[in-house]
């Protein structure tokens, strides 16, 4: 008995000097002590959005150059099929906007290929679809992967109605020239569905993405809660229209017909 | 009682050596799949999901069909169904078992299964459709075993087990609710973005999988001496017509809502399905062998001079499951990703590797269900329940069956 009382009162000290140090000791690990600091040079959004000027951009040639730019910074693998990877890629009026065709369209506007990649939904099917969290909104509304999380179970591919998701159904590496990696991004393994990132790695030391870049201006990449920013300026001068309104997901690229 | 399952004759051996050998090549098939990855299988970036994903699909509707035979039993105080409800819940087990190995199959990276439940994620269907499935087996093993095994030993069923019964024949219906649910939520499938998914569902769940069960038992009474009541059989017939019936009703309202519609989204998938879209027909006559087929079973079914023979039963079923399964095992699925985002069709069709380690995964269901129903046809056995008279009627079918009746192996007596 007496045993008893004096464990019990060794052990509810211990405890509770336990509970006096825990949090300290976890604010220490976690808090300022961190290894990784933001870049000071990084760039920050509450929405990131995205226009594209399809009057600027529209023959495939040149959106291919753009995928190849995007491709080669992501090491994305080029295979060839249906099971194929790709981030951003051109397509024609009629399969970029499906609801919005009418047989009389002008010339200009059906000859034009349009160049696709992740909408970054406001409201994003593939989030409310994914059973782990692999794929999940940031606070600047960017739709990012973690490929160490994703199981490979494609619910984000069923659920995402633009057809943007890729996943790695062989060994992505053989389909890579390993000597030109790009040593700053990861390469993926097979099993682990992946898609565009509005490159996220680039924005947070402060460059813009590379398909940005690479456009010649044809491109507008910004913030779209900002009423001053330049994307919103574009917005408001120029008509543009985004693919599928009717799914609801409210998606962040635009394009400038 | 698993010893039972280890004494048996020589046929019994056999076949179970059989079903090993099948999971053996097909484990080879998924070896490859483990080490070379999904590339193995016909599926794409358009079709994402494939066969294995449609077989589960199709055999959760097997997993819920038990509870066709229960549910009669305990909410209605039908007994002519007892002795029929443990197979039921076994077969419940193993079409559990065979779903939960579909997903397994199905996913790039099984080693992170885990992260399912490490990362638990409410607002995927997927996860709750882990908790439904996972649920049900664990249910049915518990009433299934707890139940033969009093029994056996000649006690009635403990009391405590009611309310896991009663649960059990409630969480059949989420279990399909819940798959359904898998589909129903995607913006841009209009084939499946239809409230009446989940109660087409449920409506091609009660149909097909009491007839893959009676088809099941009648090969069981073949080489056992359990032998169905008529009654029971009679029943379930009777519930799978009027399933039958409305699964095609329910089927019809799609085909009207998009076409009296006239919305493009919701057309497009039929018309490929069953004329074909931008030259693509690859299923149009699967489709229209499914409207036949299943024309043919609902005529067998609803005419009584057709449903109540024995002899032509087995074929019903048999053309049922093969209509059903092209519906819900094969159209639903590919109908739901072509015409795909883009508005284009890319045709789908499972690889010989894909069919392989499917094969595996039926091998495996067949080989519980062997065990399962020896373990629960030989216990029947020990008590003299429902089983086979000379006459062909069983013990439980009050039918006299003396010689005086002046009946062979072949007649069937009349009911006392």
């Amino acid at each position: 008995m007496k045993n008893n009382r004096r464990s019990f009162i060794k052990l509810a000290g211990i405890a509770a000097a336990g509970l006096g140090i825990a949090p300290r000791a976890m604010a220490a690990a976690m808090g300022g002590s961190a290894p990784i600091k933001d870049d000071p040079k990084g760039i920050t959004a509450k929405q990131w959005a995205m226009v594209i000027d399809t009057t600027k951009l529209n023959t495939a040639k040149d959106i291919e150059k753009l995928a190849k730019v995007c491709h080669t910074v992501h090491n994305v693998p080029s295979i060839e099929g249906k099971q194929e990877v790709k981030w951003l890629w051109p397509d024609i009026y009629e399969h970029s906007f499906t609801e919005q065709e009418n047989p009389h369209l002008p010339d200009a506007v059906t000859r034009r290929q349009y160049a696709l990649l992740c909408n970054h939904c406001e409201n994003p099917p593939c989030v409310r679809v994914c059973p782990t969290k692999a794929t999940y909104k940031r606070p600047d509304g960017i739709v990012d992967m973690d490929y160490h999380r994703c199981i490979g179970c494609r619910y984000c591919m069923a659920g995402c109605p633009y057809g943007s998701r890729s996943f790695n159904w062989g060994e992505p590496r053989d389909h890579l020239d390993l000597d030109a990696l790009n040593k700053e991004y990861p390469t993926r393994m097979r099993g682990v569905v992946e898609k565009c990132n509005f490159c996220v790695e680039r924005l947070a030391v402060g460059k813009l993405p590379a398909c940005v870049e690479a456009s010649n201006g044809a491109i507008h990449f910004g913030d779209l809660n900002d009423p001053n920013s330049e994307i919103r300026a574009v917005l408001r001068e120029r008509f543009t229209i985004r693919r599928k309104p009717s799914a609801g997901t409210e998606p962040s690229v635009y394009y400038i017909i | 009682m698993l010893e039972i399952a280890l004494k048996g004759s020589k046929r019994y051996y056999g076949w179970i050596a059989f079903l090993l050998v099948l999971i053996g090549i097909g484990s080879m098939a998924w070896l490859d799949q483990l080490i070379n990855g999904l590339k193995i299988t016909g599926m794409g970036r358009d079709v994402s999901w494939g066969f294995y994903i449609s077989q589960f699909t199709y055999l959760v509707g097997l997993a819920a069909s038990g509870v066709m035979i229960v549910l009669p039993n305990y909410f209605h105080g039908y007994k002519p169904n007892k002795h029929m409800v443990i197979f039921g819940e076994f077969m419940a087990i193993a079409a559990c078992i065979m779903c939960l190995l579909f997903i397994v199959v199905d996913i790039g990276q099984p080693t992170r299964m885990l992260n399912v439940i490490l990362h638990a994620t409410p607002n995927s269907i997927l996860f709750w459709d882990m908790i439904v499935l996972n649920g049900y087996l664990g249910l049915n093993l518990l009433v299934g075993w707890v139940c033969l095994q009093a029994d056996r030993a000649r006690l009635p069923h403990p009391k405590w087990l009611k309310p896991f019964i009663y649960t059990s024949i409630i969480w059949a219906f989420s279990i399909h609710t819940v798959t359904a649910f898998l589909y129903q939520g995607l913006p841009g499938r209009h084939y499946w973005l239809t409230a009446i998914l989940a109660a087409r569902f449920l409506a091609s769940a009660f149909c097909s999988g009491p007839a893959i069960l009676l088809l099941v038992m009648m090969i069981t009474e073949k080489f056992t001496t359990f032998k169905m009541p008529k009654k029971a059989v009679s029943t379930l017939v009777k519930i799978i017509m009027y399933a039958m019936c409305v699964n095609m009703f329910f089927f019809s309202l799609e085909v009207f809502t998009a076409f009296y519609s006239n919305m493009p989204g919701h057309m497009h998938p039929l018309v490929y399905l069953f004329a074909g879209y931008h030259g693509h027909t690859e299923l149009v006559g699967l489709m229209w062998t499914f409207i036949g087929l299943a024309a043919v079973s609902i005529t067998l079914l609803v005419t009584p001079k057709f449903r109540n023979n024995f002899k032509l039963l087995p074929w019903t079923l048999g053309i049922l499951v093969i209509a059903t399964w092209i519906d819900k095992g094969l159209g639903l699925l590919i109908g739901g990703f072509n015409p795909t985002p883009f508005h284009t069709i890319t045709p789908y069709w499972p690889t010989a590797k894909e069919l392989l380690v499917s094969m595996m995964v039926y091998a495996i269901g067949a080989l519980v269900v062997t065990i399962l129903f020896k373990i629960a046809t030989e216990v029947k056995e020990e008590l003299g329940q429902a089983q086979a008279m000379p006459c062909g009627c069983s013990t439980e079918d009050e039918c006299d069956c003396t010689p005086e009746c002046g009946c062979t192996d072949q007649c069937t007596c009349k009911e006392a």
